[in-house]
């Protein structure tokens, strides 16, 4: 250790014993925090974490971009003959899988978390059970934000216009981000049910890739054998990224819309119970 | 101790399986308030598992405790609001800073943004933590850590604490602050439930302790019953003439029992746990004329506790922990 060149008492590196026994009778237990206080410092967690490591924004900046770039140019022309036409297909339904694929992070960030002494202190606070899980996937729907807004930016550089503007945008990317919320919970199930932050990963990606690709996010369904376009049509991917599109082109179906909050309503009602029992049980 | 005051910690039959395991087997505790109790064992004694179903976090398969009062599994929610635990993980997060995480435990018991501040500027004060407090958890060494884990626990000051093994890989210094932080908190009116595979800790801190193995209690008491149930000190003389040696093994023999000769001529020892009767038979020795030239007599130590309780030594312990009692006996 160096020794302090002023002339002032270095701090001392013990305990002060008195200072201790005096810190521990200067508070009075204050009444229980909120449910929503408590996510939200959860939240305040997260969001940390984030500034501390920016680089864990990483997954979420570079994979959309290039998913921009690799469908639109890579396969646009192949597809819809030309990429600026294909453009206007693809980025509702890119923003639409590159936020759905960040979904999964959250089940293995959180079987991470697990294996850390810290989640026994926090099932042992008197606090609204489900309140860690909420705060994490709230914060974690700021990173599902900042995917979105990287590919709506990306995709006005590349050409890109929507039609009902910055609000329709703003619109799509709302809709995407509260049913990825809802999305997350059953991957913070998984998160809780499997052993390892791999075994989330591939299971997880096991689930969305085909789901993610046996919808319209890519291609007209149209195009597709009949069975194939009976599955795509009634996926929620495909009622999501239509549901996007049409926002962002202000031509939504309020059908749509119906069904897309309805499918995020059930996915939470199941799973977020289950994911608080098993967290609980640990 | 205080007899009469209330059982902080009640636990009836406690039993928990994982699998095929069975982790706890019927454990019965009575811990007293304002006492610290030991919970002593070796590794995969069952130790930690207790303190989990005590600090709600399991659910006993079998048996019941009531912890300040509240049973654990029908008023869980009691429990929490008046215990707190340090885990033998550090349950700090190792990706916030040591301010940070006093904040986010200040702000999750109910602090307002301003007084969690204040409360954590306090605690780091008072831990020797302020320089640290800008720095991630997971650079912290050790000793840091735990500081920051057992400041963490007092954010809000809980009636009963339970601190799973509080110095386990900690140096000598920095388990001598730990210890010196757990008087202050027991001074200043915690219960507190400590788990220790370190029979000096045990007894260096505890008034009551339950030494636990295989999932079942094995013994229980204060430390100085434990050492006296087992009986086996001893007193050591060293004469200044080998020659005497016979002479004293008599006055021994008549005094205390059965006799050792020690590989040096001039040494002979006695079992012995009776200070008076090992005063009297030195008296004795010097009344016919044994010159000493010098004595010892040794507690047994709670190493010695555990092998003649177990049948098996505390592993571990040979690892790393000085203990001064062993010492001396090797003499
Ligand atoms: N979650 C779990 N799943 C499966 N087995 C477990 C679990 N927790 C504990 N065990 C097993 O239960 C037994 C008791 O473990 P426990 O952690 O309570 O012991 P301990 O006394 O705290 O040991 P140590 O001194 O090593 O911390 C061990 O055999 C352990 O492997
Ligand atoms: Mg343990």
């Amino acid at each position: 250790m160096s020794i302090n060149p002023t002339t002032q008492a270095a701090p001392s590196p013990a305990a002060d014993e008195a200072a201790v026994r005096k810190a521990i009778s200067s508070i009075s237990r204050p009444p229980k925090a909120s449910a929503l206080s408590a996510a939200l410092t959860f939240g305040w967690r997260g969001m940390l974490k984030v500034k501390h490591v920016p680089e864990q924004l990483l997954d979420v900046t570079i994979t959309p971009v290039m998913f921009v770039l690799m469908f639109t140019y890579l396969f646009g022309g192949a597809i819809a003959g030309s990429t600026g036409e294909y453009l206007d297909y693809i980025l509702p339904g890119i923003l639409v899988m590159s936020v759905l694929f960040t979904t999964v992070y959250s089940g293995v960030a959180l079987n991470t978390d697990l294996t850390k002494g810290v989640v026994d202190r926090f099932r042992s606070l008197p606090i609204w059970r489900p309140a860690p899980l909420v705060g994490s996937l709230l914060g974690d729907s700021v990173r599902y934000v900042l995917a979105g807004t990287v590919i709506i930016v990306l995709g006005v550089i590349l050409g890109y216009r929507p039609g009902a503007g910055i609000g329709g945008a703003i619109a799509a990317l709302a809709l995407v981000v509260l049913f990825s919320f809802a999305l997350s919970w059953v991957f913070t199930t998984l998160g809780l049910l499997l052993r390892s932050p791999n075994a989330v990963m591939n299971a997880g990606f096991m689930g969305i890739f085909p789901l993610t690709f046996l919808s319209n996010v890519f291609v007209d369904p149209r195009t597709l054998p009949p069975v194939l376009e009976a599955f795509v049509d009634v996926n929620p991917i495909s009622i999501l990224a239509t549901a996007s599109r049409g926002l962002m082109e202000g031509n939504a179906e309020a059908g749509d819309i119906a069904i897309v909050l309805t499918v995020a309503v059930a996915l939470t009602a199941v799973f977020a119970p289950l994911t608080t029992r098993l967290y609980r049980k640990g | 101790m205080t007899a009469h005051s209330p059982l902080a910690i009640e636990a009836n039959g406690l039993v928990k399986s994982f699998g095929e395991t069975l982790a706890v087997d019927g454990v019965d505790l009575a811990v007293p308030s304002n006492s610290v109790y030991g919970m002593l064992g070796p590794n995969g004694a069952g130790k930690t598992t207790v303190i989990r179903m005590l600090a709600t976090l399991i659910r006993p398969d079998a048996g019941s405790a009531r912890v300040l009062g509240h049973d654990i599994v029908k008023e869980a929610d009691a429990v929490r609001s008046a215990v707190s635990l340090t885990g033998q993980l550090a349950s700090v997060d190792e990706d916030l800073t040591g301010r940070e995480n006093l904040i986010l435990l200040g702000r999750l018991l109910g602090l307002k943004r301003a007084a969690a501040k204040e409360r954590s500027a306090e605690l780091l004060e008072a831990f020797g933590l302020s320089e640290a407090a800008t720095r991630l958890v997971k650079n912290y060494s050790g000793g840091i850590r735990r500081r920051l884990d057992i400041a963490a626990s007092i954010v809000v000051t809980p009636k009963l604490m339970f601190l799973d093994e509080p110095t386990t890989g900690l140096d000598p210094r920095s388990r001598n602050q730990v210890w010196g932080i757990i008087r202050a908190l027991v001074e200043a009116g915690t219960t507190i439930l400590l788990c220790t595979q370190y029979l000096e800790e045990a007894d260096q801190l505890a008034d009551g302790i339950a030494v636990i193995d295989h999932g079942k209690v094995i013994a229980e008491g204060t430390p100085g019953q434990l050492k006296a149930s087992v009986g086996s000190g001893a007193l050591h003389v060293r004469l200044l003439d080998p020659d005497q040696r016979p002479q004293a093994e008599r006055v021994l023999q008549q005094g205390l029992g059965d006799v050792n000769l020690a590989t040096d001529p001039a040494a002979l020892w006695a079992s012995c746990s009776d200070a008076d009767r090992a005063a009297e038979t030195l008296a004795e020795l010097t009344r016919v004329g044994v010159r000493i030239a010098d004595f010892s007599l040794d507690q047994p130590s709670l190493d010695e506790v555990f092998l003649a309780l177990t049948g098996h030594p505390a592993e571990e312990v040979s690892a790393g922990q000085p203990n001064a009692l062993e010492e001396e006996q090797t003499a």
